[in-house]
C-alpha cells in the first residue's frame, strides 16, 4: 500500500517541497523558499516527523541554519549557526563556507542534530538546531590538517560531505570526507580512525593510503546495519563488518560505462539490493551521463552482478548527472526511488527502477532530495 | 550614532529597511550593535574568524576597509554591499 510522500528539494537557488498523492501519481509543487539561497540540504526529523532543518547559504552572505515545524510556511534561523572556533596563532584559521550534510540524531536522542560542512567540520547541536558546538574529536583532531589539507579542495571545497549513525548504537558513527575517506567513531565522535582500506585513490602516489580517498556517497543498508555502502570517487564498494576490508563491487559493472558517480541508495527492505547512477569519469572527468544517455544500474546480490535500468530516461542527448544528496527512496510498497538531476529536473520511479517519469522540471540546478512520508 | 545602509541581501533582518542606525566608535562595535538589534545579521557579513566575508564590501563614507577596526565618528555612514557576479 502506497502513501502519500513528501520531497524535500535543495537547489542552487532555493528549496522547494513537492507533496504527492497517497499514489504518487500527481504532486504539487510548495517553492521557492529562500529564492536565490544556496540549499545544500532540506531534511526533516524522523523523529518527530515534522521539523525541518536547512542548510542555507548565498553567493555573498555566510551560512546558516533554518527550521520549521510547519510545513515550511515558517522559518527561524539557528541563534548560533555551525562555526569553527576562533584560530590559535600560527594556525589555519578555518571559516565554514557552507554546511553541506545536515543529519537527525539518533532515534534516542530526541533533539540532537549533526552536520558536515566545507571545510570538512563536524558540529552538533543539542537543542535541535537552535546553537550548534563544533566536534573536537574531529574539528581538533591532531591529524586534522594531514586528513583536510588546506588546499584540498574539490570544485565545490573540501567537505565532510556525509555523517551515519548506527541505528542499533548512536555512539557508533561514521562520517565521509572528500578529502580524506570515510572515518568511524565508537564513542559519539570523541575520536575517530579512518576506515579505507582497499579503496582507491587513484590520484594520489599510493592508490591504497590510509586516508586521501575521496568518499563521494555511504550508506548503512537499512535493514542490515553491518553493510556499508560507498560510492567512491574512483568506484563502488560494500563493505559488511566486522570487517574492514572495503571490496570494490563496481568492478562488475559493465567496463564502458565503468563505476564512477556521486552516490549510492540502497532499498530499505532489503539489504542485498542498491541502485547507483553512473557519470562519465573518463578523460577530464566531465560528470555527465555516460555517452548522454542517463541510466540508474542495480544489483540485487550485494554488487555481485548490476543490471542497467533506463526506461523513462532520454535514449540520448541526454547529459545531466545526480549529485550526492540527490538520489534517494521512499519507505514505501512499492518502493518510490527519486533523483534529482543538475538540469533541475526530478525523476521517480514506482517499479523499482524499472521505469522512470519526470514528475518536476525546469527547477535550479538540484542538491539535495530527501523522501519523507507526508 | 551611525547610519547604517543595509544591502538588499540583508534586509529580510532589518524588516525591509535600507537604513538603520547604530552605535559604536569602530565598524567592529557597530556590528555588535547592529547584531543586537537583528540576531543572526553579523554573522552573515563577518566569519567566525573576524573577517568581512569574500563578497560583502565595508565601505565608511567612500572609503572601503578590508578590517572592521577603523573607528566611527558621530555622523559616520557605514554602507554595506554584497559584491558577487556570475550566475
Amino acid at each position: 500500500m502506497t502513501d502519500a510522500v513528501q520531497l524535500l528539494v535543495g537547489t542552487r537557488k532555493g528549496a522547494w517541497i513537492f507533496r504527492s498523492d497517497k499514489r504518487r501519481k500527481t504532486w504539487s509543487a510548495d517553492g521557492p523558499h529562500f529564492l536565490g539561497s544556496i540549499i545544500n540540504h532540506l531534511v526533516i526529523d524522523p523523529r518527530d516527523g515534522r521539523t525541518l532543518v536547512m542548510a542555507a547559504s548565498t553567493g555573498h552572505l555566510g551560512p546558516t541554519v533554518f527550521r520549521s515545524t510547519d510545513g515550511g510556511a515558517t522559518w527561524t534561523e539557528a541563534r548560533r549557526p555551525p562555526a569553527f572556533a576562533k584560530a590559535a596563532a600560527g594556525e589555519p584559521a578555518r571559516a565554514v563556507d557552507h554546511s553541506f550534510w545536515i543529519e537527525p540524531g539518533h532515534a534516542s536522542e530526541p533533539g540532537v542534530w549533526w552536520a558536515g560542512t566545507s571545510p570538512p567540520g563536524l558540529f552538533v547541536s543539542r537543542d535541535n538546531g537552535e546553537t550548534w558546538d563544533g566536534v573536537a574529536g574531529f574539528n581538533d583532531h591532531p591529524m586534522y590538517w594531514k586528513w583536510c589539507p588546506a588546499d584540498g579542495g574539490t570544485p565545490d571545497g573540501a567537505l565532510l560531505n556525509q555523517i551515519v549513525i548506527d541505528p542499533r548504537d548512536a555512539a557508533h558513527m561514521y562520517i565521509a570526507t572528500s578529502t580524506a575517506g570515510v572515518f568511524e567513531s565508537l564513542d559519539q565522535g570523541a575520536s575517530w580512525a579512518p576506515l579505507n582500506r582497499n579503496v582507491e585513490a587513484s590520484f594520489m602516489p599510493d592508490p591504497y593510503p590510509e586516508y586521501g580517498q575521496d568518499a563521494h556517497f555511504i550508506a548503512l543498508a537499512p535493514t542490515r546495519p553491518d553493510r556499508l555502502w560507498q560510492q567512491n570517487h574512483c568506484g563502488v564498494y560494500r563493505l559488511d563488518r566486522p570487517s574492514n576490508v572495503w571490496e570494490r563491487i563496481g568492478n562488475a559493472m559493465p567496463k564502458d560505462i565503468g563505476d564512477i558517480g556521486f552516490t549510492i541508495t540502497p532499498h530499505p527492505r532489503d539489504a542485498d539490493t542498491a541502485w547507483v547512477f553512473p557519470m562519465d569519469g573518463t578523460d577530464v572527468w566531465p560528470r555527465t551521463s555516460p555517452g548522454g544517455r542517463p541510466a540508474v544500474y542495480r544489483t540485487r546480490d550485494a554488487g555481485t552482478s548490476w543490471e542497467r535500468q533506463d526506461r523513462g530516461f532520454p535514449r540520448e542527448q541526454g547529459w545531466f548527472t545526480v549529485k550526492r544528496q540527490a538520489f534517494c527512496a521512499d519507505r514505501s510498497d512499492p518502493l518510490g526511488l527519486y533523483l534529482g538531476a543538475t538540469n533541475g529536473e526530478i525523476w521517480m520511479s514506482d517499479t523499482e527502477g524499472g521505469d522512470w517519469r519526470c514528475i518536476a522540471r525546469h527547477l535550479p540546478e538540484i542538491y539535495s532530495v530527501v523522501a519523507a512520508p507526508l | 550614532m551611525v547610519q547604517v545602509f543595509i544591502p538588499s541581501q540583508l534586509q529580510a533582518y532589518t524588516e525591509g529597511r535600507s537604513q538603520v542606525t547604530a552605535e559604536g566608535d569602530s565598524v567592529a562595535a557597530v556590528l555588535d550593535h547592529l547584531d543586537r538589534q537583528f540576531p543572526g545579521i553579523r554573522f552573515r557579513v563577518i566569519d567566525e574568524q573576524d573577517r568581512i566575508r569574500p563578497h560583502m564590501r565595508i565601505f565608511v563614507g567612500q572609503d572601503r576597509h578590508l578590517d572592521t577596526a577603523h573607528p566611527l565618528g558621530e555622523g559616520d555612514e557605514v554602507l554595506i554591499f554584497g559584491a558577487l557576479s556570475g550566475g
